[in-house]
C-alpha cells in the first residue's frame, strides 16, 4: 500500500505553516502535494506559488484545468477557483463558495477522498474557520491517512480543532515542523 | 444465497454505477447529455440536488428525476449554472480593451459569441466595454446557454445589489473610466442594468455538447464553462469553436484553461498568453 497524493488545507497563518512544512520535506517524499490555501479573491495570480517555491526544490505551480498530476510537484489551488482532483488530473470549478471559501478545503478533500481513497493523505493546518473538517472526515472514511497540526502550536487553533472534532481524531497530531518526518515515515519508510 | 457484492471500500464504485445510470436516464428521457462532464464537480452538484430533494441516494434522485420534470428542471439549474461575476478577472477585460478592441475596429461589423453565458454577467460586462469603446453599433453579441431559465435571467439584467461594490472594483481594475453606477438603477435589492446595453444582443438556447455551429464569429468567449467538461467533450467544443471562428478570429478562455492540449492548438497563436486570448491563424 503506498500513498499517491498528499492534500493540504490551510487558512489564517497558512503561508508560514506551509513554508515550514516544505522546508522540512525530504526529496524522497515524492507523492504530489496539493494545497488549498484561503486567500483574497484578487490575490495576485501565481504569487503564493512563487513564495512557496523559495522553500522547496520541486516545482510549485497553480495547475490549469485538466492538467496531469505529477509526482514530486507542489500544486496550489488558484485564487477564486475550487481545485478538485480526478484520478490522475485536476479539474477546476467556479461554483459557489463553500464555508465562505473558494478555493475550499472541503471541496478539494472530498474530491481526493473519492478519487484516491486509501492512497491519499489529508493534512489540516492552521486556520480560523471550519473548512477542511468535512473533507478530512471524508478522507478518513475512504481509508486515507489523516494529519492535523497540533492546535496548541497553530497560529489559529480553530480549524485544526474543528477537523479533529468532526473526523474523530487523526492518525497524527503534530507541530508543523514534525509533519515532514511523519510524511517520510508514511511514504518512504513503508517501501523498505 | 449471498450475492457477491463489493466491500464497503468499494462504495465509490457503487456511486459511479449510480451516476452512470442517472446520466444515461436523463439523456434518454430529456435529451440533455451530461455523460461527458468532469466527474468531481458533477458529483458535488448531484449531491447538492440530493440534499435539496431530501433523498439519500442517487438511485432515489434518479427515480424523482425520471418521473417528475420539475425535479429535472431544478437539477438542470444545478448542473448548468456557472457562477461568475461582472468583470471577473479584470486583467482579462483590460487585455480585451487593449488588444482585441483595436482588431474589432478594423472590421465594419463583427460578431461576438458568449458561449455558456449563464446568468449574463459577462454579456453585460462586454456590452459596457463595447459601448465605452463606441463599438456597440457595429458589433453584435450572441449569448447562448444550454439552459433557457438562466437565459431568461440574463435577459432581465438584474443582478444582486450587494454585488455592486465588488463589480465596481472589478470594473475600475478592468480599465473602466466612467461611474459604474451610471449603468444600473437600484430596485429593491436588485441592480437593473440599462436595457440599451443589450438591445442588440441575441439570446438563444444552444447546447455545446450536441448543437452545431450556427454562425461565423470574430470573437468567441467561453470562460470557465469547459472546466466542467471532461477532455473528450472539451475537444469536441474546441472543434466547434474552430469551425465557428473566422480566420484571425479571437478565442477567449478562462484564466486556468488552455488551448494547449486541444486538437486545434496548432491553428492558434497566443494574443495575450497570460489572459488566455488566442487568435486563429489558419
Amino acid at each position: 500500500m503506498s500513498y499517491e497524493l498528499i492534500a493540504i488545507g490551510a487558512s489564517w497563518g497558512g503561508l508560514h505553516a506551509m513554508s515550514a512544512l516544505l522546508d522540512g520535506l525530504a526529496p524522497e517524499v515524492d507523492p504530489p502535494l496539493v494545497l488549498a490555501q484561503h486567500r483574497r479573491v484578487d490575490s495576485q495570480r501565481g504569487a503564493l506559488a512563487e513564495l512557496l517555491q523559495k522553500h522547496v526544490e520541486r516545482p510549485v505551480r497553480e495547475p490549469d484545468d485538466k492538467e496531469p498530476i505529477e509526482p514530486a510537484h507542489v500544486y496550489v489551488a488558484p485564487a477564486d477557483y475550487h481545485l478538485l482532483v480526478e484520478n490522475g488530473f485536476f479539474s477546476l470549478s467556479t461554483d459557489a463558495r463553500v464555508q465562505f471559501a473558494r478555493p475550499s478545503i472541503d471541496v478539494l478533500f472530498e474530491s481526493v477522498a473519492a478519487a484516491y481513497a486509501e492512497r491519499a493523505i489529508g493534512i489540516v493546518l492552521t486556520g480560523a474557520n471550519e473548512d477542511g473538517a468535512r473533507g478530512l472526515a471524508a478522507i478518513k472514511a475512504a481509508g486515507g491517512a489523516t494529519v492535523v497540526q497540533d492546535p496548541a502550536s497553530a497560529e489559529r487553533r480553530f480549524m485544526p480543532e474543528a477537523a479533529l472534532a468532526l473526523a474523530g481524531g487523526a492518525d497524527a497530531i503534530l507541530p508543523v515542523e514534525e509533519i515532514p518526518g511523519f510524511l517520510y515515515e508514511l511514504c518512504v519508510g513503508a517501501r523498505r | 444465497m449471498a450475492l457477491p457484492v463489493g466491500r464497503p471500500e468499494e462504495e465509490s464504485g457503487l456511486e459511479q454505477i449510480e451516476v452512470d445510470l442517472l446520466l444515461e436516464g436523463i439523456y434518454r428521457r430529456y435529451g440533455f447529455d451530461f455523460r461527458e462532464y468532469a466527474p468531481a464537480s458533477l458529483r458535488r452538484r448531484l449531491r447538492r440536488r440530493m440534499d435539496g430533494e431530501r433523498v439519500e441516494t442517487l438511485s432515489a434522485l434518479q427515480s424523482l428525476v425520471l418521473h417528475d420534470p420539475q425535479v429535472m428542471e431544478r437539477l438542470l439549474l444545478d448542473l448548468s449554472i456557472n457562477v461568475t461575476a461582472m468583470f471577473r478577472d479584470p486583467t482579462f477585460f483590460l487585455a480585451f480593451r487593449r488588444q482585441v478592441v483595436p482588431l474589432l475596429r478594423t472590421y465594419p461589423f463583427s460578431r461576438i459569441w458568449v458561449a455558456g453565458c449563464s446568468t449574463g454577467e459577462e454579456v453585460y460586462s462586454l456590452a459596457i466595454l463595447l459601448a465605452e469603446e463606441r463599438l456597440s453599433e457595429r458589433t453584435r453579441i450572441y449569448a447562448t446557454d444550454i439552459n433557457e431559465a438562466v437565459i431568461d435571467v440574463a435577459r432581465l439584467g438584474v443582478f444582486p445589489l450587494e454585488k455592486m461594490q465588488e463589480y465596481t472594483h472589478n470594473y475600475i481594475r478592468a480599465g473602466g473610466t466612467r461611474a459604474f453606477s451610471k449603468y444600473y438603477v437600484a430596485r429593491y435589492d436588485g441592480a437593473q442594468f440599462a436595457r440599451s446595453l443589450v438591445d442588440s444582443v441575441v439570446f438563444a438556447q444552444h447546447n455545446l455538447a450536441s448543437d452545431a455551429a450556427f454562425n461565423e464569429f470574430n470573437v468567441i468567449t467561453c470562460r470557465n464553462v469547459m472546466i466542467y467538461f471532461d477532455r473528450p467533450l472539451q475537444d469536441h467544443v474546441h472543434r466547434l469553436f474552430y469551425e465557428s471562428l473566422a480566420t484571425f478570429g479571437i478565442l477567449a478562455l478562462g484564466q486556468k484553461e488552455s488551448i494547449g492540449q486541444s486538437p486545434h492548438e496548432g491553428a492558434f497563436e497566443e494574443l495575450a498568453a497570460e489572459e488566455r486570448l488566442y487568435r486563429k491563424v489558419r
